[in-house]
């Protein structure tokens, strides 16, 4: 009996990696490829200052589009979630302030600071969660204010206008995580688990409910959910993924400082979550990339038009204007409209020539 | 010691459901006014009334969308007037919508699935169910019972009319219910899905008991034991269906409504 339910099992969820190559599209294994092969041809600037930071950005703008996407819950304060988290990895870890740093071992701080985050992010949420709309934006934002002012002024804890620096990523299994490749990987590996997390969260029976609540919070109180417990779990679950992606961004900066999460970085991890997509996980990658490589080359392509190099936030909020303009859904939904009309095309095509599927 | 003593004579009279001077307040307008009402386990009871009646303010108030401006409510015995929504549903209240109130994003099994997690441990679980998980074995089983088998993977947006009528009523059946509100549950069916609808309502376990508001005479007074005949937030008259329906005042107010 034991054995033939084993067998059963076995054949209903094979997790054999002949299973998973069959499942995942070829355009999945040829992006698996070539990030695993970026530091091969990439220089040690695009691996670091492209695609780790977008990376990073990634993994905050991912803990938006959990609260939005799947819980109808536009909140501002997910960026002062990563910065505190990184505060707290600069003030219990090492740093060059060593007036204030406790000079704890990193595998302690980080865990530490990333608890810590999660206890800020869960109460801004409880705060939140009772509004709607434009009111929680309107709290979050408040939050997100009152923290950059205070890490500002206060010099104690936060050290004030210069914040910290020499925050250094570890020296860990022999790997000195601080080098562009090794840190092109770690980060590279981080943001796919915090995908796929979400990914495997979205269709667990908390995943579902959190959409459930985000479609119609009446009918879930009456199948027997308490709407605003679940709320509050979201806002926990997303804080988780801000502040491992404020540990990261300090350790590829180095320093942190309040205007790491200033509101321009409030603003933008907002942008980057809508202009690549809020309808699934991978958007506010697409969107982070987008935002990485206009802020970056912007400045460059402005100067070679014979442009002030300083104006680059304009194109980014150009190429942001024409995104959400022409898709509302960002990159995502542009994305999803053309293959569905490719695919449309294609099935009228084959039943035409009478082919098969 | 005088309020313990009537609780306890309250839960010796077991009562499913018992009203008593439940009124609600919009305002200076009055919804439902001094409603008392009770409902012995098991039984179906049909609520009648023109619009505005309070039919619907009696429902919510009893669900806890919103709570009464006076009165108390008790279900089994307990005391829920003053309990949120969610904790009323774990103790086995249920109701439907006129308005189906559905999930449109999410598939027909995956709406009743979440309607079993809702009154059952683990709704913070961030374990996917399997397809051997019991959960998802009761939630089909009641597409099945609903007679949505067909349509058990496809999206609520996708769904005819009828067919979300249907859904809403197998939300409503999730879990372990001891007593179901249907609110209009006929509502802009075709004939042959109203039948259906009498087949799902007669053929339901005789434990459970509801209170239907339904404004087809034909299929309340075909699916209940008693009545209640609302008018202007008061209960205007009581009695066993064929009393109400023969009812010189009732046709009257029914039929003046009607037109009015």
């Amino acid at each position: 009996m034991a054995v033939l339910e084993q067998q059963g099992r076995g054949a209903q969820t094979p997790n054999t990696v002949a299973y998973w190559f069959d499942r995942l599209h070829p355009a999945t294994w040829l992006l698996i490829l070539f990030l695993l092969f970026v530091p091969a041809f990439a220089s040690e600037f695009i691996q670091n200052q492209i695609f780790a930071w977008a990376f990073i950005l990634g993994i905050i703008a991912l803990s938006l589009m959990f609260l939005a996407g799947y819980g109808g819950m536009v909140s501002l304060v997910q960026m002062s979630v990563a910065g505190l988290a990184g505060y707290m990895l600069a003030i219990l870890g090492t740093s060059a302030i060593t007036d204030i740093s406790l000079g704890w071992p990193w595998w302690l701080a980080a865990p530490v600071a990333i608890l810590i985050a999660i206890v800020f992010g869960t109460i801004s949420g409880a705060l939140a969660v009772r509004t709607e709309g434009i009111y929680t934006i309107m709290i979050t934002l408040a939050i997100a204010s009152a923290f950059f002012y205070f890490t500002r002024q206060n010099y104690a804890i936060f050290n004030g206008f210069t914040g910290f620096n020499g925050v250094l990523p570890p020296v860990f299994l022999g790997v000195d995580w601080g080098h562009p490749t090794a840190f092109y990987y770690l980060s590279l590996g981080i943001a796919t688990l915090c995908y796929l997390a979400v990914a495997y969260v979205a269709r667990s029976p908390f995943g579902l409910a959190l959409q459930g609540v985000r479609d119609n919070p009446r009918r879930m109180a009456a199948l027997g959910f308490n709407v605003t417990a679940h709320r509050i779990a979201a806002y926990a679950f997303a804080a988780l993924l801000a502040a491992i992606g404020g540990i990261l961004l300090v350790w590829q900066n180095t320093q942190i400082s309040p205007d790491s999460n200033g509101i321009p970085w409030v603003i933008n991890i907002l942008v980057i979550a809508v202009v690549g997509g809020l309808g699934r996980p991978i958007g506010p990658f697409i969107g982070a990339l987008i935002f990485v490589v206009l802020s970056i080359f912007a400045l460059d392509v402005l100067v070679a038009i014979g442009l002030a190099g300083e104006r680059f936030k304009l194109l980014i909020g150009l190429g942001f204007l024409l995104i959400v303009f022409f898709s509302p859904d960002g990159v995502l939904g542009l994305w999803d409209r053309w293959r569905s009309r490719w695919r449309r095309r294609e099935t009228t095509d084959l039943a035409g020539q009478g082919g098969e599927d | 010691m005088r309020s313990v003593a009537e609780r306890l004579s309250s839960r010796s009279t077991g009562n499913a459901l018992e009203l008593r001077g439940v009124t609600r307040m919009f305002g200076a307008l009055t919804a439902l006014a001094d409603v008392t009402l009770s409902i012995r386990p098991g039984e179906r009871h049909a609520v009648l009334g023109s619009n505005g009646a309070g039919k619907t303010t009696l429902f919510n108030c009893i669900t806890g969308d919103f709570l009464p401006t006076s009165g108390t409510i008790r279900f089994f015995g307990e005391d829920i007037t003053d309990f949120p929504a969610h904790e009323r549903i774990r103790r086995g209240l249920r109701r439907t919508y006129q308005i189906s109130l559905l999930f449109r994003g999410l598939s027909v099994l995956d709406n009743v699935y979440l309607a079993c997690r809702g009154v059952s441990r683990g709704r913070f679980s961030m374990i996917r169910p399997g397809r051997d998980d019991v959960l998802m074995q009761t939630a089909s089983d009641l597409v099945d019972a609903v007679h949505l088998t067909d349509s058990r993977d496809r999206l609520v947006s996708e769904l005819a009319y009828g067919q979300q009528r249907q859904l809403e009523i197998a939300l409503a059946l999730s879990g372990a219910p001891r007593f179901i509100l249907f609110d209009e549950p006929a509502a802009g069916l075709s004939p042959t899905e109203r039948a259906e609808l009498i087949e799902i309502l007669t053929s339901l376990p005789d434990h459970i008991g509801y209170i239907i508001i339904e404004h087809d005479m034909d299929v309340a007074l075909r699916v209940v034991e008693r009545v209640t005949m609302m008018h202007n937030g008061r209960v205007f008259k009581e009695g066993l269906p064929q009393e109400i329906e023969g009812d010189e005042e009732v046709q009257q107010l029914y039929l003046g409504g009607a037109n009015g």
